[in-house]
């Protein structure tokens, strides 16, 4: 009650100041999604946060040429519509028009516009025009710039391009099958190892604590070229690819260890020494006890852990692009869109729609399961992200 | 594709399977070895002894295993190749001298000291404001979850996202990145964010800020909840305004807190790669020590210097690993 009032004079600055907050921190993203949804012209001629307003968007297109003519008492007459010609289709409606490539604005939609050699041209704001001369035209048809307003418009074709010709989706399940099994296997292992030095009589318990707190810390950089070594003599000895899944689960399953025995090990020696030690008189041995009693009591760290870790091998992009390669065949969702970055550079189109299919799945998982990965964050704030 | 998804599955029954079997094998087969009820009490006893001395080692052997492979060997290699050249001959110093004295490293090593003045800095007070600001406001949980979503978005998914926000058209056409929409908007000229010199640092770490305030906001958060109310109150009634109380009062009570925070987000800003290497790659003066590493190692292939760099980056989080493990000794005495 107390602290409540404490900055009642200030609440609207204060709702204010949040609020001014959360946007700067919710706008970028929503640049993303909101581009990801728009045509790829209109993305690159006006600002995402235009897409709800009607876009004025100048246009230089060129209309029929002598063989589509008709001759009408002695008059030359092309007609059709103008926004047909028009790279997107015949999205909008014509505001003004002109003749030549600069002059967009000379004439308003429907207005007939009358030329020094005496042809006459007419754009109706539908796009359909009719141009007349007393001679003849010539064969390249007349450029004719307009203004053309665009409704504000959304569109899955993104989706549908980048999954189908971009390779994402083969991205995805790529993806899926690095971060699934690299979550999963290091559960178990770690949870031994944590009640190993929790509950269980061991010489040096200490000096294996402090080891695992040392390896919080070191950059897995550090491990990269040693393991590729052994990876390769590996595969040479064995006759298969260094660069596979197996290698790349065993490595997450490696360098998430630290975190999740030191994670796994302050939950489970926070818990009831009577609950162990009664086990103990009852005769259970300690692989009884651990998985009746302590395995199941320590689900909330274990799905911590997995939300953690599951985040970090989906968002990972060195050790993908180390020990899986940077073939196609294998690339994972953050290599693929690395590369696209690279040789898609100016394609908002494909940037924005890949990346936002990389970060939904992640943010669908912290959202559905927040309250276990912030247990997670504030139990094993050593590490962190 | 199937046989994708059909492979990864087998992959976690078997590797899942894999380690069951081994935790129920290796204790089945201890308890087969050594019965506790054997055929005297002087066998018992010694068996029951025995297994308690071998059982640890059975839940402890496959964690110390992946450790020893993936982390304390490389770490051990890595300290030695850094004394070797391409040849793997013994080279002494010589990487050392070569790479310390890299105009390349040297400003890598520059720019990862403006980075670790300024991110985890930057994050921690954010963090802290943003903690302090949402606690007492209706919909302060729904205005943190928004700004720890960051938190989810991978460093190549955020450097898009980043990347969009800083884009640059000439001056007259039309701005779709917002920042030089918003500079145009106030009347300025569009720059180019990315490439502009010394300064094209500080866009990339606003990237690191705005993914890493989230979670400084939450554990700050947490311990701004633990701060006894009857501290606040006192100070309260003894007159001192909400300013006073946050700095004298509250701050100094969540100061191990604080410092956790920034050691965290230190280690992390010392390991940052991926926002470098999609944003620029290094290029225009923001190269970085861990980008320069991934770049001696596989596209200039040395090796020897690129463990020279790897040694310097765990030099740097020395400090930091020995408070951690001063921390874990002072109050990780759980257990029994």
């Amino acid at each position: 009650m107390f602290k409540d009032m404490k900055l009642t004079p200030g609440k609207t600055a204060l709702n204010l100041a949040v609020l001014f907050l959360v946007v700067l921190w919710t706008l970028p993203t929503l640049g993303i999604l909101i581009s990801s949804f728009r045509d790829k012209n209109l993305i690159s001629s006006s600002g995402w946060w235009t897409a709800t307003q009607t876009a004025e968007r100048p246009q230089v297109l060129r209309l029929k040429g002598s063989k589509d003519a008709v001759e009408k008492d002695g008059k030359f007459v092309i007609s059709g519509n103008i926004l047909q010609e028009s790279v997107d289709g015949s999205a909008g409606t014509v505001v003004s028009f002109g003749l030549g490539t600069s002059n967009p604005r000379a004439n308003v939609a429907g207005a007939s516009f009358t030329a020094p050699d005496g042809k006459i041209l007419v754009v109706n704001a539908d796009g359909a025009y009719v141009y007349t001369s007393t001679t003849a035209f010539e064969e390249r048809g007349q450029r004719v710039s307009i203004i053309a307003a665009v409704p504000p418009s959304f569109t899955t074709e993104n989706y549908k391009t980048v999954l189908n010709a971009e390779g994402i989706g083969r991205s995805f399940l790529n993806s899926l099958t690095v971060a699934i099994p690299s979550t999963i296997i290091p559960i178990l292992i770690a949870a031994f190892a944590a009640y190993a030095l929790s509950w269980m009589e061991l010489p040096k318990r200490g000096f294996f604590v402090a080891v695992i707190v040392a390896l919080l810390v070191v950059p897995l950089q550090l491990s990269l070229i040693p393991l590729l070594k052994i990876y390769n003599q590996a595969g040479a000895t064995l006759g298969i690819s260094p660069k596979g899944y197996l290698g790349i689960w065993l490595a997450h399953t490696g360098f998430g260890l630290p975190f999740a025995i030191y994670l796994f090990r302050s939950y489970i020696a926070g818990l009831p020494k009577d609950l162990i030690e009664s086990a103990r008189v009852d005769g259970a041995n300690d692989f009884r006890i651990f998985m009746r009693i302590v395995l199941p009591l320590s689900f909330p760290v274990l799905a911590s852990f997995a939300i953690f870790q599951f985040l970090w091998t989906w968002n990972d992009l060195l050790v993908a692009i180390v020990f899986l390669g940077t073939d196609s065949e294998q690339l994972v969702l953050t290599g693929r869109l690395n590369n696209l970055l690279g040789s898609r550079g100016g394609n908002w189109e494909i940037l924005t729609t890949s990346a936002f299919i990389t970060i939904v799945v992640p943010v669908v998982v912290f959202f559905s399961l927040q309250r276990y990965f912030v247990r997670g964050l504030l139990a094993g704030s050593v590490k962190g992200g | 594709m199937m046989s994708q998804i059909l492979s990864a599955i087998m992959t976690v029954v078997i590797g899942v399977g894999g380690c069951i079997v081994y935790f129920f094998g290796s204790n089945w087969l201890l308890d087969r070895a050594l019965p506790v009820s054997a055929n005297n009490d002087m066998q018992s006893v010694r068996n029951i002894k025995l297994q308690s001395i071998i059982r640890p080692w059975l839940f402890l052997g496959p964690a110390l295993f992946f450790l020893t492979l993936y982390l304390i060997y490389p770490a051990i290699a890595t300290l030695i190749w850094s004394f070797y050249d391409k040849g793997e001959n013994f080279v002494g110093f010589a990487n050392y001298s070569a790479v310390l004295s890299n105009q390349v490293f040297q400003a890598s090593f520059i720019n990862n000291a403006l980075w670790l003045l300024i991110v985890p800095a930057a994050c921690t007070l954010l963090g802290l404001i943003i903690a302090v600001l949402t606690d007492k406001l209706r919909w302060g949980q729904l205005a943190r979850s928004l700004i720890f979503l960051p938190l989810a978005i991978s460093f190549v998914g955020a450097s898009v996202i980043w990347k969009f926000v800083y884009d640059y058209r000439e001056k007259g056409q039309e701005q779709i990145g917002l920042l030089n929409s918003i500079v145009e908007w106030f009347g300025g000229d569009p720059q180019v964010w990315i490439s502009m010199p010394f300064w094209n640092n500080f866009f990339l770490m606003v990237i690191l800020i705005w993914i890493q305030t989230g979670f400084a906001t939450v554990i700050l958060g947490a311990a701004l909840r633990g701060v006894p109310e009857d501290t606040i109150e006192a100070a309260y009634i003894d007159g001192a305004g909400p300013f006073k109380i946050f700095y004298r009062i509250m701050v100094p009570q969540i100061m191990g807190t604080i410092l956790v925070v920034w050691t965290t987000i230190t280690v992390l800003v010392l390991k940052v790669f991926d926002i470098v290497l999609s944003m620029t790659n290094g290029e225009w003066g923001t190269q970085v020590l861990a980008n320069y590493m991934y770049r001696l190692a596989f596209i200039e292939v040395e090796f020897g210097k690129s463990a020279v760099v790897a040694i310097i980056l765990m030099i740097c989080l020395l400090p930091i690993m020995i408070w951690n493990i001063r921390q874990a000794n002072a109050d990780g005495r759980g257990g029994h």
